[in-house]
C-alpha cells in the first residue's frame, strides 16, 4: 500500500468505473438518446475518401420512420418478395428461439442462446451479401444459416448433441458450423473470428476471387486485442472484408460503458484505421440492409475493408445461463427507442399494402409448426444425456488428420470404460 | 538428386522455395519476412522470386499473424507464418490453442488448418530472456497441434516440407544457435560450421524427412540419451568426451513421438537420460521421463534422468551459466552410467 501521509500538494487522483444509465427498478427513460432524422446524414458514393465519412461514424443510418415508412437516400428500395423474405426468416429465427428456449427448460439440453431483439442483424446483412460470401459469426448471428436456408431440423440436432449432430456432439449448443452455408465455425472464444475472417478475405483476394467475408462480433469483445489487430490487418492489405460490431449495450451484465462507450461510438473505431465506419439502427432491417450492402458493394469493388456498429439491444438474457432481472432494469426493453426489428419491418409492409395482420397470423403458426416439426423429428435422434449421441470413438477422431498412437491408446481405453458401464449397450 | 553444402538457413530457404514452386497455395508470412528476408535471412529471395502475394512483411501483432494464417488456411491455402522469436509466440497462443488445434476436431473436419508455423527458439545468442526462450511444451501440452524441432540442415529441410504439407497444424521450432552450424555446448571456443558435418549434405530438390519418427544419431548399448534440437550436439559431443557406449536419439517431433524407438532403446540399454534446454519443472523431458517409466520399468536399471535448463527466466549476463552445457550434461550421463541397480 502506497504511504499517503507524504502526498504532494496536487489534485487527489480518483478511479472512474463506468456504470450503466439503469439498475433493476429504475424507471427507464431514453430521451437522453438523440436519434438523427432517417437522412440526416445522405448515402454517399460507395468509392468515397473514408476520411470525408466520418459523420456517419457518430450518426445512425435510418430508413424506417417512426411512421413506417421507407424514407431517404439510404432506401434500398427492395422488392415486395425481399421484404417479405426476410420477415419469415426473422420470425422464423424468432420462432425457433423461442422453442429452444422452452427446449433447455424442459431439460432436453443444457444451453441456449436466443437473438431476441437482434433478428434484423444477421438476416437482413445476409440478404445484403451473396451466397458465397463467407461469413465469421460470433454465437449470435444464427441468422445468417436461416437466411441461406440451412435445414433448421440440423440446428436442433447440434442443440440436442444427438446422433445426428452434424458436429458429432463435441461442440457446446449453438456453436454451429456450416462450411457449404459460408459458415464458419463458430468459436466459443470471442474475437478471434476477427483475424481468421480478414485471413480468408487476404486470401480471396490474393487469389483474384470475387467472393467477399463479413465477420460479427459483440460490442463488448470489440476490446480483445483480436479486434484491432484484424482492423489493423485489414486496413494494410485492404482486405475485402465487412467488420461488424453488434452494439447490443450488454456484455453478459456488463453495459457497453465497460468496452468504451461512454466516450465515443464503436464505429468510430473504424476512424483511426482509415477504414469506412457507419453506424446503423440495428434495430430497422432496411437500413442494416442498405449498409451492409454499402460496404459488400465497396469491398467487391477492391476497395476494402469498412466497419458497421449495428445499434441494437439484448432484449433478452444473454443465454440460458443468465437472468438480467438482476442486473438491468425490466423496462428497457419496453422502452428502447429503435422498438423491436420484427415488428417494424412487419408494420411496414403493412402500410405498403405488401401484408396484412391475417397473413402475418398465418406466417406466425407456420414458422411456429415448421420448427416443432424440426424439434420433433430432431428428437428421434437423441436429445442431450439420453444416450443417443456418437460413439465414444468419435470423440478422438479429427484431433488430427490421422490419429497418433497416444489417441489410439486413449480412445482404446474410453472403449473399454463404456463396455465395463453398460455391458449389454446403452439403453437410450 | 543433386546435393550441396547447406547451412540450417539455407537448407530451411530451399523448402520453403521447393514448396513454393510446387504449389499455389503455400503462403509465407511474417514480421520482416518479405523484401529484407528475414531477421535470420531464412525467408531471403522468396519474395522477389514468387512476389509480393506469396510472401509478405506483417504488422507486429502474433495473434494477427496467426489468426490471419488460420482465414488463408479455411480458405485453402498453405500459409507458413514465421514468428520472429519463440520469446514472441505468446500474443498468438490463444489463435494457436484455441483455433488452430480445434477448427478439425471442432467442425467435424468442414475446416481444416494446414499451418507450418515456424518459430526460432532456444538461446545461446545472448538474447536475454526474450529472445532465447524454449516453450515447446506450452504446445506439446495441447492437443490437435504437431510440434517439430530439427537439429540439423537436412532434416531441417526434410522436416519442414513434410510440415507445409502437413494437413494439420505443425509448430515448426528451428534451434537458432545452430543456424549456421552444429553447437556442441563450447560457447569459448571457435564455432562450427555445417560445411564439414555429414548432415550439411543436402538434397537441392523435394524430399520429405516424416514427422513422428526420431533418428538415432549414434547406437549405443550402455544407456539412452533423449534429445531435441540444439541439445542434440551438446550431448553427441559429451558422450564422445566421456566415452560413453550411448545410444543417441534425436526425437525430431515431439508430437506425435516416436515412442517405439524411444522403447526399444531403453528396453536394449536399460539406463535413460533426457536433455533439453527449456525450463525443467513441467518441460517435455517430465512428459518422456514418465512414457519411459511406464512402458519400459521392468527394464530399467537406474533412475531416468532430466538436464534442463534452469528455472528462471533466461538470463543475459550469465547465459552460459543457464544453459545446459557439456558439465551438466556430462555429470548426468555419469551418474546415471554408473549408478548401481
Amino acid at each position: 500500500m502506497t504511504d499517503m501521509s507524504r502526498r504532494p500538494n496536487r489534485p487527489q487522483l480518483s478511479l472512474h468505473i463506468p456504470e450503466p444509465p439503469f439498475r433493476p427498478g429504475d424507471e427507464v427513460d431514453y430521451s437522453f438518446f438523440e436519434i438523427p432524422e432517417p437522412d440526416a446524414i445522405a448515402r454517399p458514393d460507395e468509392a468515397v475518401d473514408p476520411m470525408d465519412i466520418h459523420g456517419l461514424a457518430y450518426g445512425l443510418i435510418r430508413v424506417l420512420d417512426f411512421e413506417d415508412n421507407a424514407v431517404g437516400s439510404w432506401d434500398p428500395a427492395l422488392d415486395p418478395e425481399t421484404l417479405l423474405a426476410m420477415l419469415r426468416k426473422m420470425a422464423l429465427l424468432r420462432a425457433f428461439d423461442e422453442r429452444m428456449h422452452r427446449v433447455q427448460r424442459q431439460g432436453k439440453t443444457n444451453f441456449y442462446v436466443k437473438s431476441t431483439g437482434e433478428e434484423a442483424v444477421a438476416v437482413a446483412q445476409t440478404f445484403a451479401l451473396d451466397r458465397e460470401d463467407m461469413c465469421f459469426p460470433s454465437y449470435r448471428q444464427p441468422g445468417i444459416l436461416f437466411a441461406r436456408d440451412y435445414p433448421i431440423v440440423n440446428l436442433v440436432n447440434q442443440i440436442f448433441s444427438n446422433a445426428r449432430d452434424p458436429l458429432k456432439g463435441r461442440q457446446l449448443p449453438i456453436l454451429y458450423s456450416a462450411r457449404d452455408y459460408g459458415f464458419f465455425s463458430i468459436s466459443g472464444n470471442l474475437t478471434t473470428q476477427y483475424p481468421n475472417a480478414v485471413g480468408w478475405a487476404m486470401a480471396s483476394a490474393s487469389k483474384g476471387d470475387d467472393r467477399i467475408a463479413a465477420v460479427w462480433c459483440g460490442e463488448g469483445s470489440t476490446s480483445e486485442g483480436d479486434f484491432h489487430n484484424a482492423l489493423t490487418f485489414g486496413a494494410v492489405y485492404n482486405a475485402p472484408c465487412i467488420f461488424n460490431v453488434v452494439n447490443n449495450q450488454y456484455a453478459i451484465s456488463s453495459h457497453s460503458g465497460f468496452a468504451g462507450s461512454e466516450r465515443t461510438t464503436f464505429a468510430a473505431r473504424g476512424i483511426g484505421y482509415g477504414i469506412p465506419a457507419l453506424r446503423v439502427d440495428g434495430n430497422d432491417a432496411l437500413a442494416v440492409y442498405a449498409a451492409t450492402r454499402w460496404a459488400a458493394n465497396r469491398a467487391r469493388a477492391n476497395l476494402g475493408p469498412s466497419l458497421i456498429e449495428l445499434f441494437t439491444y439484448r432484449a433478452d438474457a444473454h443465454s440460458t445461463s443468465d437472468d438480467p432481472s438482476s442486473y438491468r432494469s425490466a423496462q428497457e426493453r419496453s422502452e428502447w427507442p429503435l422498438g423491436d426489428p420484427i415488428s417494424r419491418l412487419k408494420r411496414h409492409c403493412i402500410r405498403r399494402g405488401i401484408w396484412d395482420m391475417a397473413r402475418q397470423e398465418t406466417m406466425d403458426r407456420e414458422v411456429a409448426e415448421e420448427v416443432l416439426a424440426a424439434q420433433k423429428e430432431a428428437e428421434q435422434h437423441g436429445i442431450l444425456g439420453h444416450g443417443l449421441h456418437h460413439p465414444d470413438e468419435t470423440m478422438f477422431q479429427d484431433v488430427y488428420e490421422h490419429m497418433p498412437w497416444h489417441l489410439r491408446e486413449q480412445r482404446d481405453q474410453a472403449v473399454r470404460e463404456r463396455q465395463i458401464k453398460w455391458p449389454e449397450g446403452e439403453q437410450a | 538428386m543433386s546435393t550441396r553444402r547447406m547451412t540450417m538457413v539455407q537448407a530451411l530457404n530451399s523448402a520453403m522455395e521447393v514448396m513454393m514452386e510446387r504449389d499455389p497455395d503455400v503462403v509465407v508470412l511474417g514480421e520482416d519476412v518479405g523484401y529484407f528476408g528475414g531477421v535470420f535471412r531464412v525467408t531471403a529471395g522468396l519474395q522477389e522470386k514468387f512476389g509480393k502475394t506469396r510472401c509478405f512483411d506483417t504488422p507486429i501483432t502474433e495473434c494477427g499473424i496467426i489468426g490471419a494464417a488460420i482465414g488463408m488456411a479455411a480458405y485453402g491455402l498453405r500459409p507458413v507464418p514465421e514468428i520472429q522469436f519463440a520469446d514472441y509466440v505468446y500474443p498468438g497462443l490463444d489463435q494457436i490453442v484455441s483455433e488452430a488445434a480445434r477448427l478439425r476436431h471442432r467442425s467435424n473436419g468442414q475446416f481444416t488448418c494446414p499451418l507450418a508455423i515456424r518459430i526460432p527458439f532456444g538461446g545461446g545468442i545472448f538474447g536475454g530472456q526474450t529472445h532465447s526462450q524454449s516453450p515447446e511444451a506450452l504446445f506439446t501440452h495441447m492437443t490437435g497441434i504437431k510440434t517439430v524441432v530439427p537439429s540439423t540442415p537436412r532434416d531441417a529441410k526434410g522436416l519442414l516440407i513434410a510440415a507445409i504439407e502437413d494437413n494439420d497444424p505443425v509448430i515448426f521450432f528451428e534451434p537458432k544457435r545452430c543456424y549456421n552450424g552444429p553447437f556442441d555446448g563450447y560457447y569459448d571456443r571457435p564455432a562450427r560450421s555445417w560445411a564439414d558435418h555429414p548432415d550439411g549434405e543436402v538434397e537441392e530438390g523435394y524430399f520429405r524427412v516424416e514427422l513422428g519418427q526420431a533418428r538415432v544419431v549414434r547406437e549405443g548399448r550402455d544407456m539412452t540419451v533423449l534429445a531435441y534440437g540444439t541439445m542434440v550436439h551438446v550431448a553427441e559431443q559429451v558422450i564422445a568426451e566421456h566415452r560413453l557406449d550411448a545410444e543417441l536419439i534425436d526425437l525430431r517431433t515431439l508430437v506425435p513421438l516416436d515412442i517405439e524407438t524411444i522403447e526399444a532403446s531403453v528396453r536394449k540399454t536399460g539406463r535413460c537420460v533426457i536433455v533439453h534446454e527449456a525450463t525443467r519443472t513441467s518441460g517435455f523431458g517430465a512428459e518422456l521421463a514418465a512414457l519411459v517409466q511406464e512402458r519400459c520399468f521392468y527394464h530399467l536399471e537406474a533412475p531416468i534422468e532430466r538436464v534442463t535448463g534452469f528455472d528462471t527466466p533466461y538470463p543475459h549476463s550469465l547465459e552460459w551459466s543457464y544453459f545446459p552445457g557439456p558439465i551438466r550434461v556430462g555429470e548426468a550421463l555419469d551418474r546415471v552410467a554408473e549408478a548401481e541397480a
